[in-house]
């Protein structure tokens, strides 16, 4: 590992399956310690690209350097650690032996690897179960231990294919936990999700992938600006229909009126919102419900792709 | 009773998409049917087997040369006379070299017509004893002695009238006062008749009704005769290859299942590569099979009088080398399937066919020239041939290296084409 190495450096990546172009020409570069969310609608090549990360799919054009190791560099499976998406491990053996056969495949042995599996075991909260069944424990146990799989070795650069599918809320928040620590330690993660929460909550960056490119990179507020810009949305709900005359003064102002709803994009709020509630008044018509909505990645996604997130 | 066919139309939609299980419903029983029709009844076109037997004539009387010439001209006996090429120089078989040949397994069974045969091959009534032909047999296979004995007494029925009539004669003379100088030139004339060669009719087999008895036969068998169980040395080797074929194609699914899990993409993406994932696999496969084979010995061993104990060294070699073989065909098969359901469908066929045609179900011994051949493609067979000359023939350890390098050298082959298969699981 070359001092001051990038953790991960993708340039030029392109990829196909036959006559499907899985990947086409992906940029992309994750800074120590960083949390980068990979989004992007089904198909869009998430999983080719963490694959390629992983070393499990040869690129037909491009670089893919993990810590300045090209990603089929033996020496790169020793600081890349990889959580994928399926729950993969030994149902019948206990946590404590899962972790042992992952330990020994990345090289551990004696006390380093019990250290390892101890470690795990309390970390994932699972030192209670340890030599139970795999098959026995619940969802989120067993996601956790799927993590903890992935981690046992201490890579620099984790990647992480959601890993929170069909868990509870509960178990989800250990898990956030978890990746917090990592991140405390100084791992650099690749995560990607389907739960555009997770992404806003959990990501510094935010790379958002479709039809094999990444089409936007950057910070939620970044994204935002770049593509939603920096305008809030009031929502307004009346009791009833609103009237002829407040709603043709309401679509002068740009506000979009449908029955008993208006929705209006507003640039400075207090003002705005405050001239809105004086048309309301005037008219004498009572607002039962008003809402000021923040731009979502959501909307960003949703404008670059075309599409929802779950699509 | 419309949802009744409801349910079993939704099955045969099953089926028809489940290849693995359409092919054991349908495929399966066919293909064995015909495999132990081939083996068990011959197909018209199949010979029956011919048994090899050695034949040493000490007495080289001219009663003796008519008893071989009888037997070569016998459609169910192949014989030799001489060790290798019948047509080449070299040394005919003796007495001794026979018997070394039938331990070895090279014939089942060898006919020694002993000095003074001529003199005395027949005898009817009571007195002096005919001089008894010797079998040596080896009742591995138990059908070639009695084969040859039956055949025996239907050739001296043919072969040997002249002398049948002269001891009817002696008998007559002992037992009647003798017959005048002029019956006696009669007999002799019509015996002179009888033994005159005729051509090649001579010594062909006799097609009517034969009797049996006429010529006194003793057989010996040169191999079980020290042995305390002798069927369960086969029993032992068939079977315990067999169930060490089907337990490594079990055992070697669980790469099949890493491979739907997951699990083996993870695998791969550690410090775990291809080739060090493999013969990972095959050391535990062949770990098993090793005690495997080893509790089946055991077990012979213990309840049922199989010698292990005499025969540890040879024993080891044919453990190793048959484990080995058995455990990279395993890995093999699971590496060339895609689902379990493939695999259990392809091991079954595979290996009841191998079992069957190498020997494992049914002596191959027993079985046509040709399925004999055929059965040689099988690791059964060479695996069961070397178990055969530790435990039957009590064969040094160092005589089995034929079997020992063809099963390690099988071993090589499967273990690379399953190197070259699962190189669909690595990286994309």
């Amino acid at each position: 590992m070359a001092d001051g190495a990038i953790p991960l450096e993708i340039r030029g990546l392109s990829k196909s399956f036959g006559d499907r172009r899985a990947l086409d020409g992906v940029d992309l570069a994750l800074a120590p310690g960083e949390i980068l969310g990979l989004l992007g609608p089904n198909g869009a090549g998430k999983t080719t690209l963490v694959r390629s990360v992983a070393g499990r799919v040869t690129p037909d054009r491009g670089t893919v350097r993990v810590l300045g190791f090209d990603a089929s560099d033996f020496r790169a499976r020793s600081v890349r650690g990889w959580v994928p998406q399926e729950i993969a491990l030994y149902p019948l053996l206990s946590p404590r032996e899962n972790l042992w056969t992952f330990g020994r495949y990345q090289g551990l042995t004696g006390a380093a690897l019990d250290a390892g599996i101890r470690s795990s075991l309390d970390w994932i909260g699972l030192a209670d179960r340890a030599n139970d069944k795999t098959d026995k424990l619940s969802g989120g146990m067993k996601r956790r231990l799927n993590i903890a799989g992935g981690t046992i070795h201490g890579p620099k650069v984790l990647l992480l294919d959601e890993p929170t599918v069909g868990v509870d809320p509960q178990s989800r928040e250990r898990i956030y936990a978890m990746i917090g620590e990592l991140k405390a330690r100084g791992v650099s993660l690749v995560y990607t999700t389907h739960y555009m929460e997770e992404a806003e909550r959990l990501c510094d960056r935010v790379a958002i992938i479709d039809h094999g490119k990444i089409i936007a990179s950057g910070t939620k507020e970044e994204l935002v600006r770049a593509t939603v810009g920096a305008r809030q949305t009031v929502l307004v709900e009346t009791d009833g229909p609103i009237p002829g005359p407040l709603g043709a003064r309401l679509s002068a102002r740009g506000a979009a009126v449908d029955g008993s709803r208006v929705r209006l994009s507003v640039a400075d709020p207090a003002d705005e919102i405050r001239t809105l509630l004086e048309l309301f008044h005037a008219e004498r018509v009572p607002v039962r419900d008003l809402i000021l909505k923040a731009p979502t990645l959501e909307q960003v996604f949703l404008q670059l792709t075309g599409r929802e997130l779950r699509e | 009773m419309s949802l009744i066919l409801a349910v079993a139309k939704n099955r045969l939609m099953n089926l028809r998409r489940d290849r693995a299980a359409f092919v054991l419903a349908f495929v399966l029983p066919v293909a064995f049917f015909t495999i132990f029709a081939a083996i068990f009844a011959g197909s018209s076109r199949a010979q029956t087997r011919r048994i090899p037997v050695a034949i040493v004539d000490e007495d080289g009387s001219d009663s003796s040369k008519r008893l071989v010439a009888g037997l070569q001209a016998e459609a169910g006996l192949s014989v030799g006379l001489k060790p290798g090429d019948e047509n080449a120089p070299g040394p005919f078989y003796t007495a001794a070299t026979a018997e070394q040949a039938v331990r070895r397994g090279d014939i089942p069974v060898a006919l020694v017509i002993p000095k003074g045969f001529g003199e005395r091959p027949i005898a009817f009534g009571p007195g002096e004893a005919p001089v008894a032909l010797r079998i040596l047999a080896d009742t591995s296979d138990p059908i070639a002695p009695q084969v040859l004995n039956g055949i025996l007494q239907k050739v001296a029925m043919t072969s040997l009238p002249g002398a049948m009539a002269r001891s009817g004669m002696a008998e007559l003379e002992k037992w009647s006062g003798g017959l005048s100088a002029e019956q006696k030139a009669r007999m002799d004339a019509a015996i002179g008749e009888i033994d005159r060669p005729h051509g090649a009719s001579d010594a062909a087999p006799a097609r009517g009704p034969g009797r049996s008895g006429l010529v006194a036969v003793e057989t010996r068998d040169v191999l079980g005769q020290t042995k305390r169980n002798p069927t369960v040395t086969f029993y032992a080797a068939g079977l315990g290859v067999m169930f060490l074929l089907f337990s490594a194609a079990g055992a070697g699914g669980a790469l099949i299942e890493e491979a739907e899990s997951g699990t083996l993409d993870r695998i791969l993406a550690t410090r775990v590569s291809m080739t060090p994932l493999l013969l990972g696999k095959l050391v535990y496969l062949a770990g098993v099979g090793i005690v495997q084979l080893t509790l089946m010995f055991v077990w012979g061993a213990i309840f049922f009088g199989l010698e292990l104990w005499t025969h540890i060294p040879g024993f080891v070699v044919m453990t190793l080398a048959t484990a080995l073989a058995c455990s990279a065909f395993g890995l093999m098969l699971a590496s060339v399937c895609h689902s379990r359901m493939q695999l259990v469908a392809l091991s079954n066929l595979a290996i009841l066919l191998m079992s069957a045609l190498g020997g494992s179900l049914y002596p191959r011994f027993l079985m046509s020239e040709k399925l004999q051949k055929v059965g040689l493609a099988t690791l059964n067979a060479w695996a069961l041939d070397g178990f055969q000359k530790i435990f039957w023939r009590d064969q040094p350890v160092w005589t089995v290296w034929p079997q020992a390098a063809v099963l390690v050298g099988l071993s090589i082959v499967f273990f690379l084409v399953a190197r070259r298969v699962a190189e669909r699981w690595e990286a994309a």
